[in-house]
């Protein structure tokens, strides 16, 4: 699972049958330290996420089971709102 | 999942029977701006994608969750026709 921001919408009307009602947004993943990494994605929501949250998101197969017993094709899927994160900052310079 | 613009299509008359009847196309990955990103893939489409038109797929095994899909040799499936992508601003842009 990884840590991600959202920072955008994704409109579509004509999709597959699986997709329908479902969000697309955009996130851009982040490090613990909530900095930007890497390119931002599309994604299926399964929580209500708002512009601007951090979210946590799967990847692959596991993407779709959060949509249970929905078949959903998804492979990259928001799965909670994240309220705190907690990062040791000391040990990890140790590292 | 996969944001991507068509920009062609494969033509194949032996394949496995159970890509029968699938319409294959070439697309390449592009950011939320539309700026070309690299590489090229083939997908099945399952929307009657266009042309130039901007898609999302779908890749790895939950492509074959996709309708029509189902127990099919497939691992990048063309899920939806995008109409607009917004971008909230004060997001970094790339």
């Amino acid at each position: 699972m990884y840590l991600g921001r959202v920072v955008g919408r994704v409109w579509s009307t004509v999709k597959n049958p699986g997709l329908e009602g479902k969000r697309l947004l955009v996130v851009q993943p982040l490090t613990p330290e909530l900095e930007d990494t890497g390119k931002p994605l599309v994604v299926t929501d399964s929580t209500g996420a708002g512009s601007g949250e951090i979210v946590y998101w799967v990847r692959g197969r596991e993407a779709s089971f959060a949509f249970l017993p929905e078949e959903v094709p998804s492979d990259t899927s928001i799965v909670a709102i994240v309220d705190e994160i907690h990062v040791n900052r000391k040990k990890r310079a140790d590292r | 999942m996969i944001l991507a613009r068509v920009v062609g299509s494969v033509v194949a008359t032996r394949k496995d029977p159970r890509l029968e009847g699938k319409k294959l196309l070439v697309i390449k990955p592009v950011s939320p701006e539309g700026k070309d990103e690299a590489g090229y893939l083939v997908a099945v489409d399952t929307v009657s994608a266009g042309f130039r038109e901007t898609v999302l797929a779908v890749s790895g095994s939950s492509a074959r969750m996709a309708e029509g899909c189902k127990d099919r040799p497939v691992d990048t499936v063309i899920v939806a026709i995008v109409d607009e992508v917004s971008m909230d601003a004060g997001s970094k842009q790339r």
